[in-house]
């Protein structure tokens, strides 16, 4: 199963759904183009929801880091919502964890970004 | 020529092209030798995650997606130990000059985490160049539960 993503507008906060894998190739190019859409548009609150994905490689981190780091650098924040352990994990063995501002339940998510 | 320990079961002994679909068929692969070699489910998705990684440094950085390179992937299986060996045919690279992803300036680089994730889900990772041209990365997951 490739990725799936679905964008929706929650107040001023543009959550994206993913789903499935965020692997090199279809999935990674998949997250950047929608990332990089976005913030073309002006977003600048952007929810990662990642509680469907199954499975992220070391290029689907990259994807995840260098959006933080564009939505960042225009002033914006790229949060992350409802992890899987596996995800989890491999963000905490990567010292990631706690560079995102990662949350458990969207609607704690939406309001931390007021 | 290497030896192989007698003891030593080969799971795998596989060519790739040099192609992303290469990457998850070797994945498939894996996981299903894993299983039969009796990791859980956990241990599986480690062992097929340094797979993955092995498999895309050797396709993307090795070589290059030249069509004209293979992949070697060979899988043993012995009493105490769960080797993958996967060899390139690319120009091959210095581990040394490798940085380490997780230091505080390398933290938000975009790539650079491969090989350390190899070490991260095996007990062993060891990288060595191949005559005439090419790199040899041996992972090594003992059998047994892990420290």
């Amino acid at each position: 199963m490739s990725v799936k993503l679905n964008t929706r507008q929650v107040g001023d906060v543009t959550v994206i759904d993913v789903s499935g894998r965020i692997t090199l190739g279809e999935g990674s190019s998949a997250l950047r183009d929608a990332l990089r859409e976005l913030t073309a548009k002006g977003n600048k609150k952007i929810l990662l929801n990642l509680s469907e994905v199954s499975y992220i490689d070391s290029s689907g981190i990259g994807e995840l880091v260098s959006g933080f780091t564009s939505v960042a650098n225009l002033g914006g924040t790229l949060k992350l919502l409802g992890l899987t352990k596996r995800v989890k994990d491999l963000l905490q063995i990567t010292k990631l964890y706690t560079v995102f501002d990662v949350h458990e339940e969207e609607a704690h998510a939406i309001r931390s970004f007021a | 020529m290497k030896t192989v320990d007698s003891a030593e079961q080969a799971l795998i002994d596989q060519e790739y092209s040099s192609t992303l679909e290469s990457v998850d068929q070797a994945e498939a692969s894996i996981l299903e030798a894993a299983g039969q070699a009796g990791f859980d489910e956990d241990e599986q998705h480690r062992i097929g995650m340094a797979l993955r990684e092995c498999m895309v440094n050797a396709v993307v950085h090795g070589n290059r997606y030249n069509k004209n390179k293979k992949v070697h992937v060979r899988v043993l299986r012995s009493s105490e130990r769960f080797t993958i060996q996967i060899t390139d045919q690319g120009e091959g690279f210095e581990i040394q000059e490798v940085p380490d992803p997780l230091d505080e300036t390398n933290l938000l680089r975009h790539s650079g985490r491969g090989l350390f994730l190899m070490g991260a889900f095996m007990d062993d990772v060891k990288v060595r160049k191949v005559q005439p041209s090419g790199t040899e990365v041996t992972l090594v997951r003992n059998v047994g539960p892990r420290d």
